[in-house]
């Protein structure tokens, strides 16, 4: 796999991470203050392990994940949509891990076996937020607000994945084939995220020790 | 000059920092221990990997090195290589009378769906939360003697 469709994943990963952990603290049950608390730490472990891979043993993979300007991020813009609504939120988490699972299960074949097994690894986790985004699924399936949130956020949904793959989530959704809202352009609720995610590295000199 | 041995043995009283009850080595985690000309090579795969544990492993780690006088280089490697089918017996049993459900082998753990309560042994347990205190813990309930436990993530 290429270093950019990498990158796409591990921003994607520490992107959603930010954005899940936004529920700390408020989320409408105490069981999924801690849900999304936990998932948005897995998360953002894979999008380290992800840069790590990237960086080499050598690299720095803090400044590979917060150095970088806006426009050089490759993350889907479904990732970085500010939704702090139930509705929207749980749509999100289910629609990312179905698509997630079929970029996953790709990259367990690739011809790396670096990106093979950390694919492998990476896996084993997810089974358990899917896990989770299925129980809220099968619950909400029925209700007409969590239909129109999955409604609004399908076409972004299809531009977590490249082309090739997006058969197989337009099957497993059953939702019709639509133009995706692709990678590599931002919707404006990145910005003000970026500006929170790269903050302390912005105001610490280079090299600073923590 | 330092053995093998004598490392495994450091590295078995350094306790998982989040379930203490249990070292690295009965965790599983350690992959291979490598000793030539007083240079200590470890590897080492994490439980998960967004495990905030995973600095003060590494430097406990290297600190017990230290200790036998030889110079360590610890390698975290995130490969597929971990599974909880890693955990050794002792450390299942040593989880269990600590009051977290250790996991099941994989394949029984998949097929089976059971969960066995650590305090009373009753599989009339219920899943109260995918997601616990850290990310390999699961919280369930026991209906059988009213006990709320940690289960071990089936990984």
């Amino acid at each position: 796999m290429n270093e950019q469709a990498l990158l796409g994943l591990a921003d994607d990963e520490l992107v959603l991470g930010w954005r899940d952990s936004e529920w700390t603290g408020i989320a409408p049950m105490l069981e999924e203050d801690v849900a999304f608390s936990s998932i948005a730490q897995n998360e953002i472990g894979h999008a380290r392990a992800v840069y790590e891979l990237i960086v080499g043993p050598e690299g720095d993979a803090d400044a590979l994940a917060f150095d970088r300007a806006l426009s050089e991020y490759h993350c889907a813009p479904l990732v970085e949509l500010h939704l702090l609504e139930w509705a929207h939120t749980i749509a999100r988490r289910w629609l990312y891990e179905v698509a997630d699972e079929i970029r996953i299960t790709a990259l367990k074949d690739d011809s790396d076996p670096a990106v093979a097994g950390l694919a492998a690894k990476i896996d084993r986790e997810e089974a358990y937020h899917r896990m989770h985004a299925e129980m809220w699924h099968e619950r909400l399936r029925d209700e007409p607000r969590f239909q129109k949130a999955v409604e609004e956020l399908w076409p972004y949904a299809l531009g977590i994945l490249p082309a090739e793959l997006r058969g197989e989530l337009v099957a497993r959704v059953g939702h019709a084939d639509v133009d995706a809202i692709e990678r590599e352009t931002h919707t404006d609720e990145l910005a003000p995220l970026w500006e929170e995610m790269t903050m302390v590295r912005r105001s610490a000199p280079a090299g600073a020790q923590w | 000059m330092v053995a093998e041995a004598q490392v495994w043995e450091a590295l078995e009283e350094i306790p998982d920092p989040e379930i203490p009850v249990i070292s690295l080595v009965d965790l599983g985690v350690i992959r291979s221990v490598d000793v030539s000309n007083g240079h200590v090579r470890i590897e080492f795969t994490p439980t998960f990997l967004g495990c905030p544990a995973l600095e003060v492993m590494k430097r406990a780690m290297e600190e017990k090195v230290r200790e036998l006088g030889a110079e360590p280089e610890v390698s975290v490697i995130n490969d597929d290589s971990w599974g909880t089918d890693k955990i050794t017996a002792v450390g299942r049993e040593k989880l269990r009378a600590a009051g977290f459900a250790p996991p099941a082998p994989r394949l029984v753990q998949l097929q089976s769906q059971v969960h066995k309560c650590p305090y009373c042994g009753s599989t009339d347990t219920k899943l109260e939360n995918i997601f616990g205190p850290t990310p390999c813990r699961s919280l369930r309930y026991c209906e059988s003697c009213r006990q709320p436990f940690e289960q071990f993530k089936t990984i």
